[in-house]
């Protein structure tokens, strides 16, 4: 495989949902979610049961996806900060070691310059948890996969 | 690249439709996504041109089931096929776990399906993967058309190793869902070998 098996343990799950979490509370933000790079929603915190957060994932992974792309041709790094401002919802992404996107949704209640300064501490915690997993996926090398049997694999088509 | 949660007991995994521009991409996401229940997909994306040809991609989540109680949950996307959009390709397929090949079985469209074809062998050699050891199978599509190759022949230019192979007629539903659990289980038991 090009690309190393993405894992979530409880551990670090809670020390990223308590990093999220706070960060709501500290940029004073509607929701903050986090993604990989490949859409998938990691965790999400704050009033994220209004939105779509899967949908959001994916075109948010597919915005970088695109920016990433043109920061090749113009052989700069990756854009690691995204800022897009709406009416009433303004929308930070930011792309931390890399490796996960980090995305806040905040209105009039708070500034970017706050969510901006946030993001950044933020920032810094979660790239450390996530090179922890990346290390631990990579260790692991056993999937709960092992063990399943064709008969598992059939039977989840039988419906 | 497959995702696995232990902390919900979920394992996320990545399919790509590849294929030539028109060959029908988009229909087989529709169709599943109207023949899925509400409960087990998420919302359809497609960012479309419109003309409703492909731009950048279309995006559909589905919920399978339970594998030894992990929820197995699949994100289905397409690429679109025109020629020019190669850029946009390449980052679909990046973290891409399953690939099917859509064919456009019409005689006139079989330069189209060589060309795609090849172009997905590039792209994804070059994030180090190959299509022959990874979870890839084939599906014939718009055998409805007049003017289609037979089968065989089609099998001759694109399917030479075997893959897995479909008929199908994507607006209909025929060969639709057999193509996705093909390519599903061949993730899934790509999942298990990792883990043996
Ligand atoms: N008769 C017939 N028409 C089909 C079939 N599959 C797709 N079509 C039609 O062909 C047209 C193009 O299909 P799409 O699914 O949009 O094609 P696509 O592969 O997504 O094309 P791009 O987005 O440009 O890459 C649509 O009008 C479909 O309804 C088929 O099996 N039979
Ligand atoms: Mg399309």
């Amino acid at each position: 495989m090009a690309e190393p098996q993405m894992v979530m343990y409880a551990e670090e799950f809670h020390q990223i949902q308590g990093i999220v979490d706070s960060l709501v509370k500290s940029s004073n933000a509607s929701v903050v979610f986090i993604i990989d790079k490949n859409g998938q929603l990691i965790a999400a915190s704050g009033d994220s049961e209004h939105i779509d957060t899967t949908s959001l994932a994916s075109l948010t992974a597919g915005n970088i996806a695109a920016t990433g792309g043109m920061a090749k041709l113009l052989r700069e790094r990756e854009f690691t900060t995204q800022f897009h401002e709406g009416e009433k919802a303004n929308i930070h992404i930011q792309l931390v070691d890399n490796r996960v996107i980090l995305v806040v949704i905040f209105d009039k209640k708070t500034s970017l310059g706050l969510v901006r300064l946030r993001v950044k501490k933020s920032s810094e915690s979660l790239g450390e948890i996530f090179q922890v997993l990346a290390t631990k996926a990579q260790g692991s090398g056993q999937t709960p996969f092992a063990e399943i049997t064709d008969d598992d694999i059939d039977n989840l088509f039988n419906d | 690249m497959s995702f696995i949660n232990y902390l919900s007991r979920e394992i996320n995994c990545k399919l790509v439709y590849y294929g030539p521009g028109l060959c029908g991409k988009t229909a087989n996401l529709q169709y599943i996504y109207n023949k899925t229940n509400p409960g087990a997909r998420g919302k359809m994306i497609s960012l479309a041109t419109e003309t409703e040809r492909t731009l950048f991609f279309d995006f559909l989540p589905l919920a399978l089931g339970e594998i030894r109680g992990f929820k197995t949950r699949f994100h289905l996307y397409t690429v679109p096929g025109q020629v020019f959009y190669d850029a946009s390709r390449k980052l679909i397929l990046k973290g891409v776990d399953g690939v099917v090949f859509v064919a456009d079985s019409q005689i006139a469209r079989m330069e189209a399906n060589m060309e795609s074809l090849e172009n997905l062998r590039t792209n994804l050699a070059e994030q180090g993967y190959s299509l022959d050891s990874m979870p890839f199978v084939i599906q014939y599509n718009k055998r409805d058309m007049p003017g289609v190759a037979p089968v065989e022949e089609l099998r001759q230019m694109l399917n030479p190793n075997n893959a897995p192979e479909f008929e199908a007629v994507a607006p209909t539903g025929v060969g639709v869902f057999d193509t996705l659990k093909a390519v599903a289980k061949l993730v899934l038991t790509e999942l298990k070998k990792a883990g043996g």
